[in-house]
């Protein structure tokens, strides 16, 4: 990400100037029902087809709260090492607006579910993080460079896993510690960013820099609060008018806000991953900055290096992308530290970011008096959190990033990289380790993951959340791969079918009649044939052109319509050459 | 009397309560504001320091649902008393347009 | 027999002796409305038809035995503030003027389900914003008792309907003494139940935290009748003991309760009936010496301290004392009735239902617009206030003042009820005015609620009873306000208030057989 560079470094400003970032961090909770009515929370439905009087704001219609809403707001306040408030509420916040049906949104203002809390995300030792930035090309050619040499990257993680051992004696508690090495969050997920981190992580082995050249930050969570989501508003260009549908009204959310601990967007990206995989591990959301399932309001104020006092801040909206947000960091930077050069004050608001514009908009109106009138919510009672609550959510506590890394260590021959790679998505997580209960080879399994489906995964722009082949079908085609019964580019072309559809590979294999030749004698027609054939090619190997063989398998190969086995086939020219 | 609302703060809570009035109106609201608030300041003969505001008059709480789906589609329902719909949602002048 | 005499009870019973029927009771109700509902005005809607054809249905069960109960058959008008399922709910105001809910208030359909049928829907101050009646945007109800007169407010027209003789029994809402003072005005029985009794769904909210539906009827055996009725649960508490939930009451802790109203408690201990003792016997009543300071009527006084001296005489131990803070009351009240209110009203908007101006060019502007011209004076009054003494900077100085205000008040009546089983006092200082006077002078009316007031800020259960007539005939009312849960020792020293004055030829001054 190029224009992450212009965080850092001053473009052309007369003083030296700091960044400082605090998110409001929206997370949709993964419930079956709305927070304060029984109405679906599914996607896709016709509009308003999952409302009912009280997410409409009908009169007379009353919130009662989803137990499960507090169980995922707790968990996650656990996992973010928070402070859980034992005797919480519920207040109002007051604002006219069409997607808010009551016209006041139930939130919590003055208690919280949780408070004080921390994570803990690496950023580079000695330059400022967001200016080490690969580009594209750096990037693309790292990934090669990773899947051919295997033998430096075990390397790599040989640094990895001692740098993980040193930090690990630091951490006070078992779960503060399991957040702590859950480390490089920037690793993962989004295919790009999968990419980027490869690239990094690759770049940085390339220039010798070992992951000790990376510093843990702490990133403070000011608070947790629930609160309802409120509805879609459509633009209805042959009326001009607004439609609502408030099929989303009263979806669950939690608030996650953090203290202005970040310094450029890198440390914000890091923050972002670092949030999203612990709530993913959860189950708590699936936690989709595109779809909206976390969304990301970044509160930006500049100052003089080295100055104590915080500047005035302003609240940018409407990111939904990492990309989006680095962009609007350095627009929002760059636009406060010329208001400040011209001699003008940065005034306190909340703004609109248009990422194909590149610009905010201020989100001003004299209609808006930016005063909620918050006060404790009258109809519903207040929450009180027991020691046997907490027992209980914390027994249901999910074997977090760092525990599954050690665990994978220990139980499996796979590369320490590849284990990064899995346990940085939950799904894929859940999907290798079911595989391999299913009786495939945990190398194999790691392979596919980690060279087919990425690769499928970075093509169709996907998550790896978003993967939907089955562990079943995965280990299906392993087994067919392995028992040679299909040959490899057989396999990777089932294997792209299952990513798209999740097809079941034996039945495809039978049903397009694949199985591999095995009958030695008809191979052995075969190769004659085709070595009968090409005379040219022939010579040219007996002359040392070992290129030439490779001519040879492929048109063995043509003629057995792919059902052959290019090693066997090699092995049989050679021996007949 | 001792509160004195001003045409500023009338506006201003017009804003928050969208409500418009009208001169006569207006005027009106400022005198009876001014009479209430006058009369609410009353309160502060009470010290109640150490006192915990009460919003909840019982000690009632964890009053839950569980998270299970209950009806169905509703919406023609919902939109019946809608003043205007289209494309079963409710309709609105255009929210950008100022 | 004349039907109209009968109380709702009395009703149930011909009707299930099978010497009148549900039809009969409901021809003789729309009768009575055909001769004084144009003089009166108790009601915003009426469906004669269906109450005829509903009346003919539930007397089939009856019939068939599938409806047992005491108000099988019964007709009842509904306060207009609670959603009655394809019938007009409108507040009284223009803004609901054409709402027609799509679900039935709880306490309402508590009622349908033991047979009441409905007659229609009662005036009332527009969103129960006043005690009057006057705010309503479909003009003024009429006491029954003197049409000079106010019925007093916010139930007017339910506590009008049920002294006319246009229905037997009527739902109202309280928030400030909403039932209770038109009761006492029009010279029938009212009662508010603890808070969290009777569920709120459907129940347009005014102030969330003090609103509770309750009766108003003729007799206190209809009112323990009725609120047994409308308090009813469902199946929330089924399973668990009746111990369990006395114990889980008496913590006020948690359990399931009614899944759409997370304030309902789901109580078991209301088999109210089972209290209706004529008998007052060493019970320990307080008449709270600073309801008798500045303002209060002397014919109400001695009325009600009358009352006080019967009970007396018939061995409950009677005595004054002191409850303090009585006049911080209604400024609380006021300052968190308004602010919640502000809120409760944000969703009439013109989007969802309700009215909407006409022609709007934005979406401020048809905010705006919609609201100015949809609410009336109280209502935007209120509204105001509200928000004001909500916004910022003044949140902590008014509305965390009188909710502190309100925590010292509750205080004050824990402290009367370790001595006293109940509280006896007026429900009003003046019996019910003159039309147009009130609302000149919003302040004087604001003061009228002083006695009613305090028992929603803490949460307590109080009845209003008829204690004799001032000199131009208007109804007095006695109050009597319990501990909370404690509706069964008010109603048991109402009934026997009750019955003592019927057989007592003095204070027999005629408020029942007044018309």
């Amino acid at each position: 990400m190029a224009m992450e560079k212009g965080v850092q470094m001053n473009q052309g400003f007369h003083k030296e100037y700091e960044t400082v970032i605090g998110l409001e961090v929206h997370v949709e909770l993964a419930t079956a029902t709305k927070i304060f009515c029984g109405c679906s929370t599914a996607f896709g439905g016709r509009p308003n087809s999952h409302t009912c009087p009280v997410c409409t704001g009908m009169p007379g219609s009353l919130p009662v709260l989803n137990r499960k809403v507090l169980e995922h707001a707790v968990a996650v306040g656990l996992a973010t090492n928070c402070q859980i408030t034992r005797y919480c509420k519920f207040d109002r916040k007051n604002y006219f607006y069409p997607d808010n049906p009551q016209n006041y949104q139930i939130s919590q203002l003055y208690l919280p579910i949780c408070r004080e809390g921390y994570v803990e995300i690496e950023v580079d030792a000695e330059e400022p993080a967001g200016s080490s930035g690969t580009s594209a090309e750096e990037r693309s050619e790292a990934v090669e460079d990773r899947r051919a040499s295997a033998e430096e990257r075990s390397e790599a993680a040989e640094d990895r896993r001692a740098s993980v051992e040193e930090r690990s004696e630091a951490v006070e508690d078992r779960r503060a510690s399991a957040e702590e090495r859950g480390e490089a969050a920037e690793d993962r997920e989004s295919s790009t960013e999968e990419m980027q981190a490869a690239g990094e992580a690759e770049a940085s082995k390339r220039s010798g820099l070992s992951n000790a050249d990376r510093q843990k930050k702490r990133i403070g969570i000011h608070e947790i609060h629930m609160e309802e989501d409120a509805g879609k508003l459509i633009h209805d260009d042959w009326e001009d008018c607004t439609l609502v549908d408030y099929n989303r009204s009263g979806v669950p959310l939690i608030e996650i806000v953090s203290e202005p601990d970040m310094r450029n967007a890198q440390e914000v990206i890091a923050y972002l991953e670092k949030l999203r995989l612990i709530i993913q591990y959860l189950g708590a959301s699936d936690c989709k900055l595109q779809e909206g399932s976390m969304r990301a309001d970044v509160n930006l104020s500049v100052r003089e290096a080295g100055s104590q006092k915080l500047g005035t801040r302003t609240e940018m909206k409407n990111l939904n992308s990492f990309h989006a947000i680095a962009r609007a960091i350095e627009g929002e930077r760059n636009r406060q530290i010329d208001l400040l050069e011209s001699g003008q004050a940065v005034v306190q608001e909340t703004r609109r970011w248009d990422d194909a514009k590149g610009v905010s908009y201020a989100m001003r109106s004299k209609e808006d008096a930016q005063d909620y009138r918050y006060f404790p919510d009258p109809d519903l009672p207040p929450v009180c959190i027991d020691d046997g609550f907490l027992a209980e959510i914390r027994s249901r506590q999910p074997e977090f990033r760092t525990e599954k890394q050690a665990r994978y260590k220990a139980e499996y021959d796979i590369p320490d990289y590849d284990i990064e790679i899995i346990t940085g998505s939950k799904h894929m997580a859940d999907l290798f380790e079911a595989t391999v209960a299913l009786g495939s080879q945990p190398k194999k399994v790691s392979n596919w993951l980690m060279v087919e489906t990425l690769r499928l995964l970075k093509e169709r722009e996907l998550d790896p959340e978003d993967i939907r082949f089955s562990p079943r079908n995965l280990a299906k085609l392993i087994a067919l791969a392995e028992g040679r019964e299909i040959n490899s580019t057989v396999a990777k072309e089932i294997f792209e079918l299952m990513f798209d559809n999740d097809i079941d590979p034996e039945r495809y294999v039978e049903e397009h009649g694949l199985k591999m030749v095995n009958d030695t004698d008809a191979l052995r027609r075969t190769v004659e044939e085709v070595i009968a054939a090409n005379p040219k090619s022939v010579q040219d190997y007996r002359n040392g052109k070992d290129r030439a063989i490779g001519f040879l398998v492929g048109q063995t190969m043509k003629a057995m319509k792919g059902k052959a086995d290019p090693v066997s086939v090699d092995k049989l020219l050679r021996e007949l050459l | 009397m001792a509160n004195i609302i001003s045409d500023e703060i009338i506006e201003y809570v017009g804003i928050l309560a969208k409500l418009e009035l009208s001169g006569e109106e207006r005027e009106q609201a400022k005198a009876d504001m001014g009479r209430m608030l006058d009369y609410i300041d009353k309160l502060n003969e009470l010290d109640t320091d150490g006192v915990e505001p009460m919003s909840h008059v019982f000690p009632v709480q964890n009053v839950f649902r569980e998270d299970v789906v209950t009806g169905g589609d509703e919406s023609e329902k919902m939109l019946q008393n809608a003043p205007a719909r289209k494309d079963g949602m409710f309709a609105v002048p255009n929210v950008m347009s100022h | 027999m004349d039907i109209l005499s009968l109380s709702a009870v009395e009703l149930g019973t011909a009707i299930r002796e099978g010497r009148t029927t549900a039809v009969e009771a409901m021809q003789a109700v729309l009768g009575r409305i055909e001769e004084s509902e144009d003089a009166l005005r108790c009601y915003i809607t009426i469906d004669r038809e269906k109450a005829l054809e509903q009346a003919g249905q539930v007397q089939k069960r009856i019939e068939a035995g599938e409806l047992t109960g005491p108000l099988a058959g019964v007709p009842v008008a509904i306060k207009d503030n609670l959603c009655t399922e394809g019938m007009l709910t409108t507040c009284a105001s223009r803004m609901l003027g054409n709402f027609v809910p799509t679900y039935t208030a709880e306490a309402v359909r508590n009622l349908e389900e033991a047979g009441a049928v409905i007659v229609g829907k009662t005036n009332m101050d527009e969103f129960a914003f006043g005690s009057t009646t006057e705010t309503s945007a479909y003009g003024p109800t009429r006491n029954p008792r003197n049409p000079e007169h106010v019925p007093g407010g916010s139930s007017g027209g339910s506590a009008a309907a049920v002294a006319a003789g246009e229905c037997f029994f009527a739902l109202g809402s309280d928030t400030g003494g909403s039932i209770r003072q038109p009761a006492c005005h029009c010279g029938v029985v009212g009662m508010k139940p603890t808070y969290g009794t009777v569920s709120r769904f459907g129940l347009v909210a005014y102030g969330s935290s003090l609103d509770q539906v309750g009766p108003l009827c003729r007799t206190v055996e209809d009112c323990a009748v009725i609120l047994e009725a409308i308090a009813a649960g469902g199946d929330s508490l089924s399973g668990s003991s009746r111990e369990e939930t006395q114990k889980v009451q008496a913590a006020c802790g948690s359990a399931a309760r009614n899944p759409r109203d997370s304030t309902y408690l789901g109580r078991e201990d209301i088999d109210f009936a089972s209290s209706l003792k004529k008998d007052v016997q060493g019970m320990r009543i307080g008449i709270p010496r600073d309801y008798f300071g500045e303002g209060i009527d002397r014919e109400v006084a001695e009325a009600v301290r009358g009352a006080g001296a019967l009970l007396r005489e018939n061995g409950a131990l009677v005595e004054e004392f002191d409850l303090n803070l009585v006049e911080y009351a209604i400024p609380a009240y006021y300052t968190i009735a308004a602010a919640e209110a502000s809120s409760n009203l944000e969703r009439f908007d013109g989007i969802k239902y309700g009215y909407r101006a006409k022609d709007p060019q934005e979406l401020h502007q048809m905010y705006k617009k919609t609201r100015s011209e949809g609410f009336g004076t109280e209502v935007k009054r209120r509204i105001m206030l509200g928000s004001f003494v909500l916004s910022s900077g003044y949140y902590d100085a008014y509305y965390l003042k009188a909710l502190r205000v309100k925590a010292m008040i509750k205080k004050a009546f824990d402290r009367a009820f370790a001595q006293y089983d109940c509280i006896l006092g007026p429900v009003a200082p003046t019996t019910a005015p003159r039309l147009g006077e009130s609302l000149s002078n919003p302040m004087k009316m604001y003061l009228g609620d002083i006695y009613t007031i305090s028992v929603n800020l803490a949460g307590l259960p109080a009845i209003s009873v008829p204690c004799g007539t001032d000199g131009k005939g208007l109804p007095i009312g006695l109050q009597l306000i319990g501990d909370c849960f404690q509706e069964k020792k008010i109603l048991q020293a109402a009934y026997a208030y009750e019955q003592l004055r019927k057989a007592g030829p003095e204070q027999n001054a005629g408020t029942k057989e007044g018309r």
